[in-house]
C-alpha cells in the first residue's frame, strides 16, 4: 500500500472511531453541537428569579425619554394607550370588578416579564432593536407610574428579581379543571328541566362582520 | 360623559374589553351574511340543454401547477372581525367550519392567529436550537430533523380564546366568528421525546421554553413531562410543507392543549428547573375569575362540540329531511358520544359519529333531522372518553364568572326562525 492510501485509511480509522464514540451517547449523530456564542446570541429570555438577566440598569427618568421615542405612539404619553393600543399601567383595584383592566402594573405577576418581553418583542414592528440600559429604563418609567417604584430608582439586573408587583399573588395553580362535574358521562335526555326563554340575541348587538 | 345606546353600539367595536353588554334591545338589524344562498341556476345549463362545458375543452393541465378551488366556492374563506384588535399582524381570523366536511381542515382554512405577523423563513435559514438543562447544547438544521424516525398524526389546535366573546351573552353571530378558532391537519415531524435522545436530558429538566423567531419571539413554559408525552416538532401538514402562517419551517405540536403553546417558526427549546412564567402565560392566557384572582397554567382544551350546519351561515332553505352536521374534540382523548337537541336542551338524540374518531382531533358527527317550518333551538353536546359532558355557559359562569376569556367550552344554541334563517342566541 502506498503512503497516501495508509494515510486515508488510518484518517478513515479515526473518523470511524470518532462517530462510534458520539454515537454511543448520541442515538443518531445528528444536528451539531452549539458553541457558546450561539447560545448567548439567542438566549434572551429572562426567569423571574432575575436568572439570565442581561448586565445593565436605568432609572424612570432616563425611561421616560426612551418612553416618549418608542412607545408613547401606541401606548399613550403616561401609558393609558391610544385607540385600540392598550393602556399599560391603571387599573388597580379593578380586577374583581365587572370591568377588570389588566395592565403591566395592575395585572402582571413579575417585573422581570415586563423586561422580557419588552426585549424581545417591543417596540412593536422592531424587535429586539433596544439596549439593556433602554429596556431598565422603560420598565423602570412603567412601576414608576404605577407607584411601585421611585423616579430616581436605578432598576438593575441585581434587582429586578426582587420588585414586588401588587398582583404577585393573583395566580391560582394548579389547575382545578375538570371543574364541571355534572353528571359523570349520563347526563338527562329527555324532559330535562332547562330553560328555553331566548335573552339575548347576538343580532341585536350587531357587531357581526358582513361580507362585502 | 353620559352615552346613549346607540354610543354605545358603537364603542363595541372600538373597545374589546367593553365589547359584550347584556343589550337585547338595541334594535339594531344586522343581515345575515350575504354568502348564503348558492348561485342561481342558469337554464340554459340544464336538461335537455346542452351546458358549454359539456362541449368545449377546458383548461389543460399546464395551467394550474398548484390547484385551488373552484371559482364558485369564493366564499369559504378565513374572516376576520376588525373591531377585535389594533392591527392585523397581532391578530386572528377564523375556520369557516360551516363549510366544511369530514374532519381535516384544508390548509389555506386553518384559521390564523399572530402576535408580530407571518414570519418568511428560508429553510436552510431554519434552526432549532436545544440548550440550558440538556447534556449537550445543540443545533438542528431542517434536514436533521428530516432524518429523524416520522411520526404523522392528526391533532386538533385550538386557540384558548375561542369562544372568548360568549361568555357573557350572544355577542357574534356566526358559526365561522364563534367557534372558528379550531383546524385539524395531519402534522409530520419528529417527536421531541426522539429529538432529546440525541441532546441528552439533566435530572433537574423540569420545564421546557419553547421559542419562536417570529417578531414577538412568542415564548411558552412547558412541563417535561407533557413534551415526552406526545410534543412533535412538525414541518409538514397534511401532507405538504406546513403553510407560512403556519410556522413554516417548523412549529411545535402540543396535542389537546392551548394554541397558543403550539410555537410557530420555531427556534429554541430551553430546558430549566422553573416555569418561565412569560408574557403569555402571565397576563394573557390566564383566567380571571370573579374573585379577581386568576388561574394560570390552564393548558387543556376541554371538550367541545358545535352545529356547523344549520347555522347563522347555513339557513334551512326547504321543508323536508335535512343532515345536520357538526364537529366534537376533547383535549383529554377521543370523543365518546355526541348528542343533539332541538328544543333547547329538553330532550337529546345521540348523533352519529363518523370514523377515525381519533384522540385529540376533531371528529364529525350528523343526524338526520325533518324540518316543517317550526321554529328550533338546536344545540350539541359532547362526551369525551373520560365521561365529561360538556357544560352549558351557566355552569361556566357560575364557577368562572364572566371574566375568563379564555376556555369557553359551553353549549351554544342556534334559534332556527320559521322563515329558515339561523341566529346565535343565549338562553336563561
Amino acid at each position: 500500500m502506498s503512503g497516501l492510501g495508509r494515510c486515508i485509511l488510518s484518517f478513515s480509522l479515526i473518523i470511524f472511531l470518532a462517530s462510534t464514540t458520539i454515537a454511543s451517547d448520541r442515538k443518531f449523530n445528528l444536528g451539531q453541537i452549539a458553541s457558546k456564542e450561539e447560545v448567548a446570541g439567542w438566549d434572551i429570555d429572562v426567569r423571574p428569579d432575575g436568572l439570565d438577566t442581561p448586565i445593565g440598569s436605568g432609572t424612570a427618568l432616563f425611561g421616560e425619554e426612551i418612553y416618549a421615542e418608542q412607545c408613547a405612539a401606541c401606548h399613550g404619553d403616561f401609558g393609558e394607550g391610544a385607540d385600540r393600543w392598550p393602556p399599560l399601567v391603571g387599573g388597580e383595584g379593578s380586577l374583581a370588578s365587572h370591568d377588570p383592566e389588566k395592565t403591566t402594573t395592575s395585572y402582571w405577576p413579575y417585573a422581570s416579564t415586563m423586561y422580557d418581553y419588552i426585549y424581545r418583542a417591543m417596540p412593536y414592528g422592531a424587535a429586539q432593536s433596544l439596549s439593556y440600559d433602554e429596556t431598565y429604563g422603560i420598565v423602570a418609567y412603567l412601576l414608576y407610574m404605577g407607584d411601585i417604584i421611585a423616579e430616581d430608582f436605578v432598576l438593575s439586573d441585581k434587582n429586578i428579581g426582587d420588585i414586588e408587583m401588587p398582583n404577585r399573588d393573583g395566580f391560582l395553580l394548579p389547575d382545578p379543571r375538570p371543574d364541571i362535574i355534572n353528571t359523570q358521562g349520563n347526563p338527562c335526555m329527555s324532559d330535562c328541566q332547562v330553560s328555553t326563554k331566548i335573552i339575548g340575541k347576538a343580532r341585536d348587538i350587531d357587531v357581526t362582520p358582513e361580507d362585502e | 360623559m353620559k352615552k346613549n345606546k346607540k354610543n354605545e353600539v358603537s364603542n363595541l367595536k372600538l373597545n374589546r374589553r367593553k365589547l359584550i353588554i347584556g343589550a337585547s334591545s338595541i334594535g339594531a338589524i344586522s343581515l345575515a351574511p350575504k354568502n348564503l344562498l348558492s348561485q342561481e341556476a342558469n337554464s340554459e345549463n340544464l336538461p335537455p340543454n346542452l351546458p358549454e362545458w359539456t362541449q368545449y375543452l377546458g383548461d389543460g393541465v399546464d395551467v394550474n401547477p398548484y390547484g385551488m378551488p373552484s371559482e364558485f366556492e369564493g366564499h369559504v374563506i378565513r374572516r376576520n372581525v376588525e373591531w377585535l384588535t389594533a392591527s392585523a399582524e397581532s391578530s386572528v381570523n377564523f375556520t369557516p367550519l360551516q363549510d366544511l366536511e369530514g374532519f381535516v381542515t384544508p390548509n389555506g382554512l386553518c384559521f390564523e392567529r399572530h402576535h408580530g405577523g407571518v414570519a418568511v423563513i428560508n429553510p436552510q435559514d431554519f434552526r432549532l436550537m436545544i440548550n440550558g438543562l440538556v447534556d449537550r447544547e445543540m443545533i438542528f438544521t431542517l434536514d436533521d430533523l428530516k432524518r429523524f424516525p416520522q411520526t404523522n398524526k392528526f391533532y386538533f389546535l385550538e386557540c384558548a380564546a375561542n369562544g372568548g366573546m360568549e361568555w357573557k351573552g350572544s355577542q357574534l353571530n356566526g358559526c365561522q366568528y364563534t367557534f372558528g378558532m379550531v383546524h385539524n391537519v395531519q402534522y409530520t415531524g419528529v417527536k421531541l421525546s426522539d429529538l432529546l435522545l440525541e441532546t441528552g436530558l439533566k435530572d433537574k429538566a423540569k420545564w421546557v421554553l419553547a421559542e419562536g423567531s417570529d417578531s414577538s419571539g412568542m415564548t411558552r413554559s412547558i412541563p417535561i413531562e407533557k413534551i415526552l408525552d406526545d410534543c412533535i416538532i412538525a414541518w409538514a401538514m397534511n401532507g405538504e410543507a406546513l403553510r407560512p402562517e403556519q410556522g413554516y419551517p417548523a412549529r411545535l405540536v402540543v396535542p389537546g392543549w392551548e394554541g397558543n403553546m403550539w410555537v410557530k417558526w420555531i427556534r429554541r427549546l430551553e430546558f430549566g428547573d422553573k416555569p418561565y412564567l412569560t408574557r403569555e402565560e402571565t397576563s394573557k392566557y390566564t383566567d380571571l375569575l370573579t374573585s379577581g384572582k386568576a388561574r394560570m397554567f390552564t393548558w387543556v382544551m376541554d371538550a367541545k362540540s358545535v352545529i356547523t350546519s344549520p347555522s347563522p351561515e347555513k339557513p334551512i332553505l326547504s321543508k323536508g329531511v335535512h343532515q345536520l352536521r357538526g364537529l366534537a374534540w376533547s383535549g383529554r382523548g377521543k370523543i365518546k358520544r355526541v348528542d343533539v337537541s332541538i328544543d333547547g336542551g329538553k330532550n337529546w338524540k345521540t348523533a352519529q359519529l363518523h370514523s377515525p374518531v381519533l384522540s385529540k382531533s376533531l371528529t364529525r358527527f350528523t343526524l338526520p333531522f325533518e324540518w316543517n317550518g317550526e321554529e328550533l333551538l338546536l344545540q350539541s353536546r359532547a362526551i369525551d372518553e373520560t365521561n365529561y359532558v360538556q357544560p352549558t355557559i351557566g355552569e361556566l359562569q357560575k364557577i368562572r364568572g364572566v371574566n375568563s376569556i379564555y376556555h369557553n367550552n359551553s353549549i351554544a344554541t342556534w334559534l332556527v326562525s320559521k322563515n329558515g334563517k339561523v341566529d346565535n342566541v343565549r338562553l336563561g
